[in-house]
């Protein structure tokens, strides 16, 4: 309860301070809405130079696309934590945050929101939209119970990647350079995979499982039924990703000495 | 021109410093151009060339733009953000050097580091696991090389520029990101620029960004011969002359603007 209610007001506080500065906020949205063009440019170039991705169309591919931006709108609202090395580690300022009462990753969660990466949801929902009418797909009603579930899978799946990574800092002095590229290999979940070479898949469904994030729950809304044990895989991968990062997570915390200055 | 060059030098060594990060960033870098080669092997499915490129063209294409990318890519548009916001950009500016060339120097600095200890070792990687088509024309590694300096310089003056534009808008981070958004997707690096529509090829050719990775990687496949070359290396040493231009412009403001903020 009390984690609950400290969200809430962190929450809060957050958004008065982001609407002080409106003009910030545009700035956000709109590069926010052009690094989500970057890639549907990509889908939609490429698509005028071929019909088919190894069996799966464009408006199947966009329709993942949708799906995936979702998920990862909530982790980037939510999760982060790729500068925690540098930000935390580096400057401090972990020291201040095991002082506090309620668990350190929840509280660097509490600081770091970016309630406006959520926005990049609705763009999903209406990507998404868009493919679903192309393709005439047919809804059910427990679909949107699945949805909520797969969603929540995947984005436990991105933030247990990336908390392991933020973990990594408390054992080594790496500096976080290897972030970015993560979040490029993320990229490669939203395609069929299917399509790359057996290391590849392996590494995508069960190293880095960012295929959890993409193509295979999106698969079951396409109702591709050769991959429904991977769609309903999605949630357990979630809950599995997460609490592995999480006990990583408390390893790392004890061995934490402080920067020492 | 000797402080220059111990600048290059002490950057190199402060990366130096961090190299054991570098390793595992090898590995990530390859997985990276791994997916990227089956993604675009699925995109060609049977079809022997599209845009002019065969399939192995483009495959090579692809791992020389990221490797190249190790190069010339570098952070000096946030440093510059950052030290405008904490002040420290004041002591810099009395320091016996032109603020803007140490920042490119330092560039250069990461950049040799990367290169060397980065896309080397992982192109060896990629060329053991992929099949790629390494020419053994010598003209074409130099022409290469060339333009691959001349990416350096572009693209670090567009991060001095766009360094420069946060000293009079509160928060660059935004505008920071969008640029990168901009450069990824007009200077080739995901995709060639011969496979845009042509109204948008026809815009882009009034645009320098496809001087940073289009350009040398399209010599390096030889995708461009002859003539093509040469026009490509003229486009990019035309901006290199042209970006001076607005950087001047910028700098002269920017110092102006200092005056007001350091109180």
């Amino acid at each position: 309860m009390f984690y609950i209610s400290i969200f809430f007001q962190y929450m809060s506080q957050y958004v008065k301070t982001k609407l002080q500065y409106r003009t910030d906020l545009l700035v956000e949205f709109l590069s926010d809405l052009m690094f989500q063009g970057v890639n549907l440019i990509f889908i939609l170039v490429v698509f005028g130079h071929t019909q088919l991705l190894n069996g799966w169309t464009r408006d199947e591919i966009i329709f993942i696309y949708g799906f995936f931006l979702v998920p990862f709108a909530l982790f980037a609202a939510f999760f982060n934590i790729w500068d925690f090395n540098e930000r935390y580690i580096v400057r401090g300022e972990m020291d201040r945050v095991l002082t506090r009462p309620v668990h350190s990753l929840f509280q660097i969660v509490l600081e770091r929101m970016e309630l406006e990466s959520l926005l990049g949801g609705i763009t999903g929902l209406i990507v998404m939209g868009y493919a679903a009418s192309r393709l005439h797909l047919s809804f059910h009603w427990y679909d949107v119970i699945l949805f909520v579930l797969f969603v929540l899978g995947g984005t436990f799946v991105y933030a247990g990647i990336f908390i392991s990574l933020a973990s990594i800092s408390f054992w080594s002095d790496a500096r976080s350079s290897i972030m970015p590229m993560m979040y490029n290999i993320g990229n490669y979940g939203r395609y069929p995979v299917d399509i790359y070479n057996r290391v590849i898949r392996y590494v995508l469904t069960w190293i880095l499982p960012f295929a959890f994030v993409g193509v295979y729950p999106s698969a079951y809304f396409l109702r591709k039924t050769e991959w429904y044990t991977y769609s309903f895989l999605t949630p357990v991968m979630g809950i599995v990703c997460f609490t592995l990062s999480v006990l990583l997570w408390n390893a790392g915390v004890k061995r934490y000495r402080g920067a020492g200055n | 021109m000797g402080k220059y060059i111990e600048m290059i030098r002490m950057r190199f060594l402060m990366m130096l410093a961090y190299r054991t990060n570098y390793y595992s960033g090898i590995f990530i870098y390859s997985i990276n151009i791994g997916a990227y080669y089956f993604l675009w092997s699925a995109i060609y499915g049977g079809q022997p060339s599209i845009q002019g490129m065969t399939v192995e063209q483009m495959t090579t294409y692809v791992a020389i733009a990221w490797m190249a990318r190790a190069f010339y890519f570098n952070n000096i548009d946030r440093e510059i953000a950052m030290e405008i916001r904490e002040g420290k950009v004041a002591i810099e500016l009395i320091r016996p050097y032109n603020y803007l060339v140490m920042k490119t120097m330092q560039g250069l600095g990461e950049g040799i580091f990367r290169l060397l200890f980065f896309s080397l070792p992982g192109m060896i990687i990629v060329t053991f696991v992929f099949s790629l088509q390494f020419t053994a024309n010598v003209h074409t590694w130099g022409y290469f090389a060339l333009s691959t300096m001349f990416s350096f310089i572009i693209n670090s003056q567009l991060n001095l520029i766009a360094g420069m534009v946060t000293f009079f808008t509160l928060n660059g981070e935004g505008l920071l990101r969008a640029k990168r958004f901009v450069i990824d997707l007009f200077s080739g690096l995901i995709l060639p620029i011969s496979f845009y529509p042509e109204w948008a090829q026809h815009v882009m050719h009034y645009l320098p960004f496809q001087a940073i990775s289009y350009i040398p990687s399209m010599i390096f496949t030889e995708s461009f011969t002859g003539d093509a070359v040469m026009k490509g290396m003229m486009f990019q040493a035309v901006w290199c002359v042209v970006l001076i231009v607005p950087i001047y412009v910028l700098w002269k403001a920017a110092k102006r603007k200092l005056i007001i903020q350091g109180g």
